[in-house]
């Protein structure tokens, strides 16, 4: 139960002057639903960013079952200013396709979806880098079998998701609500352990987002994932979250059960207090 | 003029006291010269550029031919108008030919990607180029020659026409106006405001179609001035007389950061010299090549240039 | 099953109308005298084909916004004309520099082959640099890259290869306009195939969204890498088919100028749109080459003569309706959309509805 999926360990990001995570440290365990929650621009997408590759963290390690995916030393200036606080180690930085390959899957807070493209193929494309094939065999059919599974089980996958019936539909055209989930199954396409999942429920009314609360759980029993999320809505935070992280201004200010955190004073007054009034 | 021509000799004798290679200098002073003048040339026309892409984020590829036609435009009117009254004539047409190419082949692209502007301006440079090919029957036509400018001049071991001393002295104090114009100005102030942020700007009041289009008269005036000095260099002009320059200009404004005037000068007086010393080496062949590998191993070491600033994509 | 049989009718009525094109320009080629305008443009509109094709490639499908294929065809065509000319006649066409230091030629395929992969080649070293850049700094790069090209292949040093700043010329080349059809066509058809293949679908995703397409999995610096040397392979291709229809080559052509123009072909097709490349191409050259050519000459109706009709006139009436396109027609003749059996049904089903309305 307690096995370690995720582990970030001191992860410190630095935008020219203005440090947007710092010394943040959370781990994710296998089975588990984490919340990652804050204020607005308290640095809970970046650190999905920097988890992903998108950004090479100023400092920090980042390790996926029990391996080093993401390390970096510190350079320059910022050495001289956190000398002391952080060991030096090898250099890994990779970039986000690798990590999606380990099998860390995201989703992102302005949905961005292939938008020229049908639903079907928007799925399609996550099978592309699990495919045995150079471009010379894809490009003159001599992986035939490799297309026909690919297409398998995106299709069976989209029945799954309800999303079958609006397969050749591009996916610009489909309604705010089926772009989320789109977004979510194309995320699962990619056979992952883990799937991080930024403001899922952003737009939605209570009702729907209900129904996300239902979704997530049940995705997460089926495909045996873990689930890291950024969420504003604490109703779905409180009811599905086996834990949670609170940031602010870039540093980690509570974590624990959803009661725990409820009653901390520094997230009273760092966010819900203000919350409950809005 | 003649003070520099007193002085230069017993710069050039002092230079050749201290330094072994004394005589290498002497040898390459034409083309350090040579290399000011068509750098303070491209300056101008590259202050176009780097100022069109600051707003609108476009390669105004058609920048160069409108400082084509703005030769071709002197050549027809200094056929029936004294110089003086047709260089005004000059710069006058030039600066409505750029707000009439902005308000008609930008302006209804404002939303549209980006590409689609960037094959608008190839449009344009098209139909420049081809509309100066059909006036003059695709002849090179001879520039006038304007008088003082184009008198030659010996600086130390070099003979010149006044206008390569005259073209880094005009080159920067024109900047040095445009410079104090968009600090101290308000529609300077408007055109900062907009290259930083399009929807803002907007949303605060600023009319941002009279900025684009004083941006563009900025850039067509300078252009008309540097085709009057370029020109009268080199005395012949066809219709793809633009295409060179205008790509080098630009590579300047690349070099110097694109969106900096400071940058943009300082990089086309580098482009300029470094062109003018490889002719001199006897390379002439590699000196167009040469400014574009420059350009690629400054996009390649430092994309945004020696004075751009750095931004970060929001994920 | 039902889907299957659709699928092998498509490919039957495909395969039926290429063959009768192929069947139309032999006949043609029987009745006409190869002298005819028609054959110069179908040649040329081909060739053009093949080059607004890969560019398309490029551009409208991966989103990379490359100006230096007129680089890529340079090298092709050198390539081609290099290998290709007959050794008794190296003496004559490289005067100055000896008869060249090349003495071997290869047969006319292999040297095709040999242009795409030399332009490939070129490509994938130049990419390696360049393809990081984001989209307005790519484009000057690859600009840069085919005028330094375009400068290499002019310097004296190497005139025992390139012949210098000559012309090269007395290469094999073809008179028949099934040639260049069956070419550009073998190739447009392996990068239609290349399209619709998984590759092309992480293309396409890496166009709509290069974050997401990372997220996905994708690798861009690979795949862009990939689209980029492929579309320059073609080019190549592309470039020696155009020297065998000029029968002479020399770098001075490979301007900036000729990049623009296919540009422009690519737009007015419409970005992403294979048969929208291949439409306009024919369209631009005939329009170009032949149907305005009547612009050019002064024209007099009995004894008035028709104003503004002289040399050059029909080149600026082009352009005009080039800017018209580009400005009211952005998304170009086909847009996205491609050109197939399913979409002309459907044109004149509605076609016809309308007709019973009425």
């Amino acid at each position: 139960m307690t096995e370690n999926i995720l582990h970030v360990e001191k992860l410190t990001m630095q935008f020219g002057g203005v440090v947007a995570v710092y010394n943040l440290s959370l781990d994710v365990n296998k089975d588990e639903i984490v919340a990652l929650i804050g204020p607005n621009g308290a640095g809970k997408t970046t650190v999905f960013n920097c988890i992903t590759g998108v950004y090479e963290p100023t400092s920090g390690r980042v390790s996926f079952m029990g391996k080093d995916i993401i390390s970096t030393y510190l350079r320059g200036k910022m050495k001289k200013q956190y000398s002391g606080e952080i060991k030096e180690c090898k250099i890994l930085n990779p970039t986000p396709d690798e990590i999606t390959k380990l099998g860390i899957a995201r989703t992102f807070q302005n949905i961005r979806l292939f938008k020229s493209m049908t639903v079907f193929e928007n799925v399609l494309i996550a099978k592309h880098m699990r495919a045995k094939q150079n471009v010379f065999t894809a490009t003159f059919r001599l992986n035939l079998h490799e297309e026909k599974r690919a297409r398998e089980e995106c299709l069976a996958l989209l029945e799954e998701q309800g999303l079958l019936h609006l397969k050749d539909e591009l996916a610009s055209n489909l309604p705010y609500g089926f772009q989320r989930r789109l977004e979510i199954s194309r995320a699962l396409a990619t056979e992952p352990k883990l799937l991080l999942l930024d403001e899922p429920a952003a737009g939605m009314n209570p009702q729907e987002s209900q129904e996300l609360a239902d979704f997530i759980v049940h995705i997460k029993n089926k495909y045996k994932l873990s689930v890291l999320m950024i969420e504003h809505h604490m109703d779905l935070v409180m009811k599905i979250s086996d834990r949670i992280y609170v940031v602010d201004f870039g540093k980690l200010i509570a974590h624990g059960t959803p009661s725990e955190v409820q009653k901390n004073q520094r997230v009273i007054d760092a966010y819900l207090g203000v919350a409950d009034d809005a | 003029m003649d003070f520099i021509n007193a002085f230069l000799p017993y710069i050039l004798a002092d230079i050749e006291k201290t330094t072994p290679d004394a005589i290498r200098i002497a040898d390459y002073l034409p083309y350090i010269l040579a290399g000011i003048s068509v750098g303070g040339q491209y300056a101008l026309i590259s202050i176009g550029y780097t100022m069109v892409y600051g707003i609108l984020r476009l390669i105004n590829f058609a920048h160069g031919d409108i400082f084509m036609v703005a030769g071709f435009v002197m050549i027809y009117l200094s056929a029936t108008l004294p110089l003086h009254i047709s260089a005004v004539f000059v710069i006058l047409i030039t600066m409505l030919l750029g707000f009439v190419v902005e308000r008609v082949a930008y302006k209804p692209l404002r939303n549209a990607p980006r590409m689609s502007i960037m094959i608008s301006a190839i449009g344009v440079s098209y139909l420049l180029q081809n509309c100066a090919w059909y006036f003059t029957s695709g002849l090179a036509k001879q520039y006038p020659e304007i008088p003082w400018i184009s008198e030659s001049i010996t600086i130390g071991s070099a003979t010149t026409k006044i206008v390569t001393i005259l073209t880094p002295v005009l080159t920067i104090i024109l900047v040095a106006a445009l410079v104090f114009l968009i600090k101290y100005t308000k529609i300077g102030m408007a055109m900062r405001a907009v290259s930083k942020d399009f929807e803002t700007s907007r949303l605060m009041g600023i009319k941002i179609n009279t900025v684009i289009s004083i941006t563009f008269l900025i850039g067509s005036f300078l252009a008309a001035v540097a085709s009057l000095l370029y020109f009268t260099n080199y005395t012949t002009v066809t219709p793809v007389a633009g295409a060179m320059p205008g790509l080098k200009a630009f590579v300047a404004a690349v070099f110097g950061g694109i969106g900096s005037i400071p940058g943009a000068v300082v990089g086309a007086f580098i482009i300029g010299i470094c062109e003018n010393l490889i002719k001199g080496a006897g390379w002439t062949t590699f000196s167009d090549a040469f400014t574009f590998a420059l350009l690629i191993i400054i996009l390649v070491a430092k994309p945004t240039g020696l004075f751009g600033e750095k931004s970060t994509d929001k994920v | 099953m039902k889907i299957k049989e659709n699928s092998s009718l498509k490919y039957i009525s495909i395969l039926a109308l290429i063959g009768a094109m192929f069947l139309i320009i032999f006949i043609l080629e029987q009745l006409l005298p190869p002298t005819s305008m028609l054959f110069m443009v179908l040649k040329k509109g081909a060739i053009y084909s093949l080059v607004a094709v890969s560019l398309n490639l490029l551009c409208g499908f991966t989103g990379l916004f490359s100006l230096g294929h007129a680089g890529f065809m340079l090298i092709g065509a050198y390539t081609y004309a290099i290998f290709t000319i007959p050794l008794e006649a190296r003496n004559a066409v490289y005067q100055y520099f000896d008869g060249g230091i090349i003495n071997f030629t290869l047969p006319v395929p292999v040297a095709l082959l040999a242009a795409g992969a030399c332009a490939a080649v070129f490509a994938f070293l130049i990419g390696l640099p360049v393809l990081r850049l984001k989209s307005d700094y790519l484009a000057i790069a690859t600009l840069g890259f085919a005028e330094i090209i375009r400068a290499i292949f002019q310097w004296d040093k190497l005139g025992p290869i390139t012949n210098g700043s000559n012309v090269l010329r007395k290469f094999p080349s073809f008179s028949s306009t099934i040639f260049p059809f069956a070419v550009a066509g073998l190739c447009i058809a392996i990068i239609v195939l290349l399209i619709n293949s998984s590759y092309g679908r992480a293309f396409k995703a890496i166009r709509d969204d290069e974050i997401a397409a990372e997220a996905m999995g994708i690798n861009l610096a690979k795949h862009k890498q990939l689209s980029f040397t492929i579309s320059s392979f073609f080019a190549g291709i592309g470039g020696a088919l155009l020297a065998m229809f000029q029968t002479t080559v020399q770098a001075a052509a490979f301007k900036s100028s000729m990049t623009y123009e296919i540009l422009l072909i690519v737009v007015i097709g419409g970005m992403g749109s294979v048969t929208g490349s291949c439409i306009s191409s024919f369209l631009f050259i005939a329009a170009s080459e032949w149907w305005l050519r009547f612009l050019d000459d002064e024209t007099y109706i009995g004894s008035f003569k028709v104003p503004l009709l002289r040399s050059g006139f029909r080149k600026v009436v082009f352009s005009v309706v080039i800017m018209i396109i580009v400005l009211f027609y952005q998304r170009g003749i086909m847009g996205t959309k491609e050109l197939s059996m399913d979409a002309i049904g459907r044109f004149f089903r509605k076609f016809k509805k309308e007709e019973d309305v009425a």
